[in-house]
């Protein structure tokens, strides 16, 4: 990457040749996927720590995957987050992580910004894997990479993000994304879901499903936090349903060709429904394979250029 | 009008290089040496389905070549692939990460097949190294044979082509270019470069 990413912390920072360059990567990598032996000998040699503060089985075992094809060795580390003193606490973790020598750390935690400290005081590269409500730029640069699969190209797609946009790291690392490589991004919720200053990532806001999905060309749906609510921000999760869910005919306000997204986990019945996720309009399970391809391109990139970076 | 082109890309390449080269095989001799070796593979193999796959980038090419000349020749339908060998290099875990990884298109079941490797240049086998065993995560060929347009020696590992285009004594300080008609893909010449003036030998 010119030496110019030594770390994955979101997509904010990164420019649209870097976020290209990941994606064709991927396509590589991708191919190496669907062979008779579905590993290459490229990291041998090399340590991935996925230091896990949240839960979460899917991003984990899709990075454990990516780091196992590329023959490193990876080590899964869950820590809970019950300190008060995380700061302290993050950081004694880091110096002991950093003793082992990893060549990649990779972070989720329920802090904005964990994997930015962290970087800080490593000198492995550090992917992002999700902090917070900020950002996840591995589940951007996948979903980019499926509808670039799906579609071709990025560039003048609609593509309309509808669920709790005010917690969603995945709402926020997508609509960077999809924004900076020239997509239309609608974004969709109920108000008290909807951030205040939204428009700053130039997308269309609406509060409504019906017309956030007409004419679009990829629909994507994402859950409601309720471990991040506070509150009551939406009435009740049966009438949240009704207005915002994805069924057939809200479906069939899209293009004819469009295809639905979801980040997982699915709350059937709630922001979807069954035969949406099932019909064959879904590329969710897409998405999944994807993601160990754009890891795996993310570790790549990454972890090469650890070898070559001089002590910090 | 390609060979027009050929006369054209050769000088442009030679003078951007600015070191002195010499053609070692012109047009017509890299003609007759693919010619002779798609008629030792077809001798070699009288029947039975062939597999040729091109090492990226140089060896592509030179596999299409080789392909149409078997067609010529009576073995017509050898199967095509190409393999791309950045993440097999014996120092890619160290050297920087090669953001242009050619795509590895084969679209084939190798499993029990003949394959043979096609590169343009074989210097120390370790890209013929990595692209064995990257063909062989594919499936498991009955064989691997390994076809050269030019064989430079200095082998740093202990392999061999089965079909040579053309055997040259080389120092290590030199570069051998086999260099493709972008337009006419069917013709190529193969120069040796000296080493330029004023540049140190490597590790001097």
């Amino acid at each position: 990457m010119n030496g110019s990413v030594r770390h994955l912390l979101g997509i904010e920072d990164l420019p649209a040749r870097d976020i290209v360059q990941f994606l064709d990567t991927a396509e590589v990598f991708f191919g190496v996927s669907t062979r008779r032996v579905r590993k290459v000998p490229t990291l041998r040699g090399k340590t991935v720590i996925n230091l896990f503060f949240e839960a979460s089985t899917r991003t984990r075992t899709s990075f454990e995957l990516a780091g196992k094809r590329l023959s490193a060795d990876v080590v899964n580390i869950s820590v809970s987050t019950s300190s008060v003193s995380k700061g302290e606490t993050l950081l004694d973790t880091v110096k002991t992580l950093e003793a082992m020598h990893p060549d990649v750390i990779v972070v989720r935690h329920s802090a904005s910004g964990a994997p930015h400290f962290i970087a800080r005081h490593t000198r492995a590269g550090v992917v992002n894997a999700g902090d917070g409500m900020h950002e996840h730029p591995t589940q951007a640069l996948l979903d980019a990479f499926t509808i670039r699969r799906a579609k071709g190209h990025l560039a003048d797609l609609v593509v309309t993000i509808s669920g709790d946009i005010a917690h969603s790291r995945v709402a926020r690392s997508n609509a960077l994304l999809l924004t900076r490589l020239g997509a239309k991004v609608r974004v969709c919720a109920p108000r008290t879901l909807l951030p205040a200053d939204m428009e700053q990532y130039g997308v269309e806001v609406f509060d409504s499903l019906g017309p956030a999905v007409e004419g679009a060309d990829v629909v994507m749906m994402l859950r409601i936090q309720h471990e991040r609510l506070t509150e009551a921000l939406i009435p009740s999760t049966r009438e949240y349903a009704r207005t915002f869910g994805l069924n057939r005919a809200m479906l069939s306000r899209a293009k004819p060709d469009a295809i639905v997204m979801h980040p997982g986990p699915m709350n059937r019945g709630v922001e979807i429904d069954a035969d949406v996720a099932d019909g064959p309009h879904s590329l969710i399970l897409d998405q999944v394979e994807a993601g160990v391809a754009v890891r795996m391109a993310v570790l790549y990139l990454l972890a090469a250029e650890v070898g070559q970076s001089p002590l910090a | 009008m390609p060979r027009r082109a050929v006369g054209d890309y050769r000088r442009a390449m030679t003078t951007a290089s600015r070191q002195p080269a010499r053609v070692v095989m012109d047009e017509s001799a890299v003609s007759a040496a693919l010619q002779r070796m798609a008629g030792e593979i077809a001798a070699r193999h009288p029947e039975g389905a062939l597999a040729l796959v091109g090492v990226l980038r140089g060896g592509a090419p030179l596999a299409a070549r080789l392909r149409s000349l078997l067609s010529a020749a009576g073995r017509a339908g050898a199967l095509f692939g190409t393999v791309d060998i950045t993440l097999y290099r014996d120092d890619a875990a160290t050297a920087l990460p090669n953001p242009q990884i050619g795509r590895s298109e084969i679209p084939f079941e190798v499993e029990g097949r003949v394959v043979i490797l096609v590169d343009d240049v074989l210097y120390t086998g370790r890209t013929t190294r990595a692209a064995i065993d990257a063909v062989m995560d594919y499936g498991r060929p009955r064989a691997i044979e390994l076809a050269v347009l030019v064989d430079r020696g200095h082998r740093e590992l202990p392999i061999q082509a089965d079909y040579v285009g053309l055997r040259i004594d080389t120092s290590r300080r030199e570069r051998v270019e086999v260099r493709v008609d972008p337009v006419d893909e069917l013709a190529a010449v193969v120069e040796v470069l000296g080493p330029a003036e004023n540049t140190p030998a490597p590790g001097g």
